[in-house]
Order: C-alpha cells, then sequence, then structure tokens
C-alpha cells in the first residue's frame, strides 16, 4: 500500500455568480514510504491547491473537492474535520513558501515549536520547549536556547525556515509536503535549506512531497516527479528519465528554458511562448496546445489521456518531443 | 522603555501647559461671564466693577494666567464662584462618578464589541455578519441625547426595569469609601447599596457605551477578516491545532493590536459623551458639572480644571495605550 495514494483529486472554486474554475482536474498520483515526489508546474498549474486539499486547508466554502486522498489506505477527504485536525502536523505536516509571514509575529519561536509538541504528544509547556530546543539545534539553528525566546522579525529569513522545518518535523510525521519551500530565500540559503531537507526525510525516513517551479530543486531531490499544466498532470516520470528525455513538450520547454553554462556565448535562451491565460479547457482539447510547438490537429479535438510509456513514466500528449532530442 | 516614558510624560507636561493657556484665552473670550451671570442683567455699571475687579478679572489676561499658573502648580485650582467650594474638592466629588460610569460602558463595549466582532468576521456574509454591520452603523449614527431619552422613556416609563435617574435610591445610604458606589457596596459589605448602584448604572452605561461598542466590533471585524487570511494561521491550521488555540493564540492575539489602539482614542468619545449621558441621567458627575458650570455662569475655575482634566486623562490614557502596544506586540518593543 502506497503511503499517499491520490486518486483524481478535484478541486472546484465557485464563486457565487462566476463560472466555476477547475483549478485541479482529476490528479492522481501516489507517493511511497520515504520517498521524495516533486510536483511541477507554473504559477496558477494547481500543485499549491493540490497540497492544500490533501491537508484539508482549503477554505471551508467556495470550492468543491472530489476525488480520494487515501493515507495510509485511509480517505482524508472523508474524515471528520476534528479526526483530519488530530493527523495534521503529527502525521502529514506542511511547510510553506514565505517563513516570514508564516510565523506568527507576536509569539516566540519555542513556543510555537512547543505548542505542536503541547497538541499532539501531550508534553507540558517546559518538556516542550526543552524538545523544542533540541529541534531547533537538529535544524541547524546556532544558538538554539536563545532563540526559544526570541521573535520572528528577530531571526534571518533562513533560519526562520529552519524553525518551521522543525516545527514541520517536531512530530516525526510520515508524510511532510513542502510548498515551494525555498522561493522566498536567498540562493545561497535556498541551497542549505534543499540539503537541510533532504538530510533530515532521508534520516527520518519522512516521505517528500516537493512542491514547485524550480527544476534544478526537482534534480536534486526528487525520485519522481509529477509536471501538472492547466490543472493536471501532463507528465510523470522518474527523475532521471526526465530529465533526460522530456517527452511533454511543456517539460521540454521547461528544461530548455533553464539558463546553462556550457551553452554558447551569445545564444537566446528558450522560453515558453504565451502564458497560462493562453489555455483552452481540458473539455476542448489539451490546455497547452494554444503555447505548443508540436500542436496537431488532434490536439484540439478534445483532451489527450494519460498513457503509460515505456520506460514506465505516464505522458499525457499526442504528438510528443522524440526521444532522441536530450535536453541535458 | 524607560526613556520612552519619561519622554512622554514630557511632553505631556509641555501639552498641559500649552493647553491651560488655551482654555484660559478661549473661556475668557467667550460671551457673558460669572459676574454677568452673579449679578443678574440689570445691576448697575458700579457694581459690576466692583466685582470684575475683586474676582480680578480687570487685570490683563496674561497676568491673571500667571497667577492661576502659580497656585495650579501648588494644587490650588482657586474656588468655585458658583459654590464657594475649592475646585478640586468639587471635582473629586464628581470624578468617581464619571469614572464608575465610563468603565462600566467601556467594559460593556469591549466585552460585548470584541466577541460580535471576532463572530461577524468569522461568519462574514451570513446573517450575523450583516446584523452586526447594520446594527454598527445605527451605533455609531444615533446621537447619544436621542438613545437615552429614548432608552429611558422605554424602560423607565413604559416598562419600569431601571430607575430613570440618579446613582442610588433616595432614600438608601451608602458608605462612601471610594465613591464608585458599586465598588464601595462591595468593600463595606452593604450589597444592597451594591446592587441598587448597578441597577441605577446600567442604562446610563448602555447609553455610553453604543458608540465604542459600535467603534470596536467593526475594528475588530476588519481586523479579525485581515488576520484569518494571514499565512501564520494557516500555519497553525497545518499544525493541528486545537480551535481555541488558534483563536486566542493566533487569531485574537493580533487581531487586538489595533483594536487596543481604538480603545485609547475612544476615551475621548467617552468623556464628551459623559456630558451628554450624564445629563439625561442626572448622573452627578464630571459631565453635569461642565454642563452646570458653563450655563450657571461660566465657572471658570471649575471649567478650567475640568478641561484640563480630561486632557490629561486622554494623554494618559493613550500613553497606556503606546506602552500595551508596546507590551503586546514585540515588533514595537525593538524600535
Amino acid at each position: 500500500m502506497s503511503l499517499l495514494d491520490v486518486r483524481d483529486l478535484s478541486v472546484v472554486f465557485q464563486r457565487r455568480g462566476e463560472q466555476p474554475f477547475t483549478a485541479v482536474d482529476k490528479v492522481s498520483f501516489t507517493v511511497e514510504p520515504g520517498q521524495t515526489v516533486g510536483l511541477v508546474g507554473e504559477s496558477g498549474c494547481g500543485k499549491s491547491v493540490t497540497s492544500l486539499a490533501i491537508m484539508g486547508l482549503l477554505p471551508k466554502r467556495g470550492n468543491k473537492v472530489s476525488g480520494e486522498v487515501l493515507f495510509e489506505g485511509t480517505d482524508l477527504l472523508k474524515l471528520r474535520p476534528d479526526d483530519m485536525r488530530d493527523r495534521r502536523g503529527r502525521e502529514i505536516s506542511m511547510i510553506f513558501q514565505d517563513p516570514l509571514s508564516s510565523l506568527n509575529p507576536v509569539i516566540p519561536i519555542g513556543v510555537q515549536v512547543a505548542e505542536v509538541l503541547e497538541r499532539h504528544q501531550g508534553r507540558d509547556r517546559r518538556q516542550a520547549l526543552r524538545e523544542a530546543r533540541d529541534l531547533l539545534d537538529a535544524v541547524g539553528i546556532p544558538d538554539p536556547q536563545r532563540r526559544l525566546s526570541e521573535y520572528p522579525h528577530q531571526i534571518s529569513g533562513g533560519m526562520r525556515q529552519r524553525a518551521l522545518i522543525a516545527i514541520a518535523l517536531a512530530c516525526k510525521p510520515r508524510l511532510l509536503i513542502a510548498d515551494e519551500p525555498t522561493t522566498a530565500l536567498d540562493v545561497t540559503i535556498q541551497a542549505q535549506i534543499l540539503t537541510l531537507l533532504k538530510q533530515l526525510v532521508d534520516d527520518t525516513g519522512t516521505a517528500l512531497v516537493m512542491i514547485t517551479h524550480d527544476l534544478g530543486v526537482v534534480a536534486g531531490l526528487c525520485d519522481t516527479v509529477n509536471v501538472l499544466y492547466g490543472g493536471r498532470v501532463v507528465e510523470r516520470a522518474r527523475r532521471h528519465e526526465l530529465f533526460a528525455h522530456a517527452r511533454h513538450p511543456y517539460t521540454h520547454g521547461l528544461l530548455s528554458s533553464v539558463p546553462r553554462l556550457d551553452s554558447p556565448r551569445g545564444e537566446r535562451l528558450h522560453a515558453i511562448r504565451g502564458s497560462v491565460s493562453d489555455n483552452i479547457p481540458w473539455a476542448v482539447g489539451c490546455a497547452f496546445a494554444p503555447r505548443c510547438d508540436n500542436v496537431v490537429d488532434a490536439c484540439l479535438e478534445g483532451p489527450p489521456p494519460l498513457e503509460p510509456t515505456a520506460t514506465g513514466g505516464d505522458l499525457r500528449c499526442n504528438n510528443p518531443v522524440s526521444e532522441e532530442v536530450a535536453v541535458l | 522603555m524607560l526613556r520612552v516614558i519619561v519622554r512622554r510624560l514630557l511632553q505631556l507636561v509641555v501639552t498641559l501647559i500649552a493647553l491651560s493657556a488655551l482654555i484660559f484665552i478661549w473661556l475668557r473670550n467667550l460671551p457673558g461671564g460669572p459676574v454677568e451671570a452673579l449679578l443678574g442683567e440689570r445691576a448697575t455699571p458700579e457694581r459690576r466693577a466692583l466685582l470684575t475687579k475683586a474676582l480680578g478679572y480687570d487685570q490683563p489676561i496674561l497676568v491673571q494666567y500667571g497667577k492661576f499658573m502659580q497656585r495650579v502648580v501648588t494644587g490650588d485650582f482657586g474656588n468655585s464662584i458658583r459654590t464657594g467650594d475649592p475646585v478640586t474638592e468639587v471635582i473629586s466629588r464628581a470624578f468617581p462618578a464619571t469614572i464608575e460610569l465610563a468603565l462600566a460602558a467601556m467594559i460593556i463595549a469591549v466585552g460585548l464589541g470584541v466577541p460580535l466582532g471576532y463572530l461577524a468576521a468569522r461568519w462574514r456574509g451570513r446573517s450575523l455578519d450583516n446584523l452586526t454591520i447594520a446594527g454598527t452603523l445605527l451605533g455609531i449614527s444615533i446621537p447619544i441625547f436621542f438613545l437615552g431619552y429614548l432608552l429611558k422613556d422605554v424602560f423607565t416609563q413604559n416598562i419600569h426595569w431601571f430607575p430613570p435617574s440618579g446613582r442610588l435610591t433616595t432614600g438608601l445610604d451608602n458608605t462612601n469609601v471610594t465613591g464608585f458606589f458599586v465598588l464601595d457596596g462591595l468593600l463595606t459589605r452593604e450589597f444592597d447599596a451594591s446592587a441598587d448602584a448597578l441597577w441605577h448604572l446600567i442604562l446610563p452605561a448602555i447609553t455610553l457605551a453604543t458608540i465604542p461598542l459600535a467603534v470596536i466590533v467593526r475594528i475588530t471585524r476588519a481586523s479579525v477578516l485581515d488576520v484569518l487570511n494571514e499565512d501564520y494561521v494557516r500555519t497553525a491550521e497545518a499544525k493541528g491545532l486545537r480551535h481555541r488555540t488558534i483563536r486566542g493564540r493566533h487569531i485574537l492575539r493580533n487581531a487586538l493590536l489595533p483594536v487596543v489602539t481604538t480603545i485609547g482614542l475612544q476615551t475621548g468619545a467617552l468623556l464628551s459623551g459623559a456630558v451628554l449621558t450624564e445629563k439625561v441621567y442626572n448622573w452627578g458627575g464630571i459631565g453635569t458639572l461642565i454642563t452646570d458650570s458653563i450655563s450657571g455662569g461660566r465657572d471658570y475655575p471649575v471649567l478650567q480644571a475640568i478641561i484640563l482634566l480630561a486632557a490629561l486623562i486622554f494623554v494618559v490614557v493613550n500613553l497606556l495605550v503606546d506602552l500595551s502596544y508596546a507590551f503586546i506586540d514585540p515588533r514595537v518593543r525593538v524600535r
């Protein structure tokens, strides 16, 4: 049994007086224990909404979530809110993009770490603070005893994200969802945080769902990668397969747009033309068709199905990039 | 922190001195005056000149002000022209009544306003929210004296739930310890007096509370709505914390920062509202004293002292608010 088995997850936002908007459209993927899985795509492709739906953190009103989110066989979408509350932070944790705004500005760091332990492990405040200090130490925050009584604005951005990682891992969850955890950080700090995350999930055996638009992050961390476009998975492959032979024109475009040190001087950087706003609805055809270089007639006659590839992945494309065209 | 307090207190002294000069000049330029009030319209010019001289009002205004300040620094605000009693005594008799009324109003405004504002934000767009918004609009726009007479009419004339005026039922004796009648009753174990004072307090306190209540509900609602969208609330949810922890520690703690500021600013509204409320309910506090001192012949010494006292209260409350702000929000502390 997979640790996490997301089946046909859909999220439709419905506001009064507006057309319903399908942010996530029948997304399926699995995460095995201890595995690191990437959800990749540009802004608005539905990756963050997917993670919030798994966590049960979407607003209570204005959206409709369907499908199944099986966590060790239990459908999280069917749990009572209080039962889900018991699991969040204990079995499944999440870290977010902006570490400054994700921490409460008027509460000491120590309490913010300790309160998870008090909630889920039944610790009293003193004991929880002692453990919080060890946790801060474990995520590489110097002088952890002093940090306990400091406030978020008093520590650096990198340290804040470390603190959030400490909070997320405090109860040794089996699954950690990281939603662009390095986007708001300096490049040098990004590398440190990624290394730390990798080391921690390796040490604890925590499975990691890494949500990112940064293919460099994927390359360094993920075992399997799901590429999302317009709310659907368009390509799924093991990391090496994906980087060696990206088949979907969108994935291919993403990879070719990464600047390379060994490319000839003066060569123009490849860009995918258009923007997400050019998408057509999946009901009409492939959402990516208006931006695609490989577009064929079939692309506009209905959504292409997600089909297994010879290399063990999945692909949703009528006219994929040939396997011989390697990007990297 | 100590330096901030000292600096603010020095500012306070400067403010009060400037204000005292302003009040002094302004009061003396008002038409009419104590002399006219004491002697009546038909007094001869000679008698007027005599009294004017006796009261010292014939001297240049700067000289008058200098003498006034000289006495003030020794704690002597002069005697009431109307009654002849020392001003400090007159005021200290009326002061506790107003404070009791204002405190009761503030307890109602905060105690009702914060939960209502929170619930309205939580149920945004639902009927409770709409009802609250409509109610606060009414509360802000309704004139205090109108509401006062309305409540008085309904609850003391039509249905006799509350007494129409005063602070105690006539004939009921209470021992005066602090001047706060409800508290006095508890201290001296005269519980019937305490209950009676509370019974008298309810309508005036509700009347005075409406505007601050409406403002606090609105500020709380807006502030909670802001905070609900904050990332750290989502983090708290992601931690699986209990509702009440999220509500108290993560939402309200942050949302109340603007509310605390509002409470300070509402002190001004309370003081001016007290004048009208006390008039309606014949409360016998500072508000009554102000109206009596103005209409009863420009009682300069009393008026000067009251206005200065009101300014002092306003500034001190806002100083306390600023200090508490630094206490609640660590980001302010560092600056």
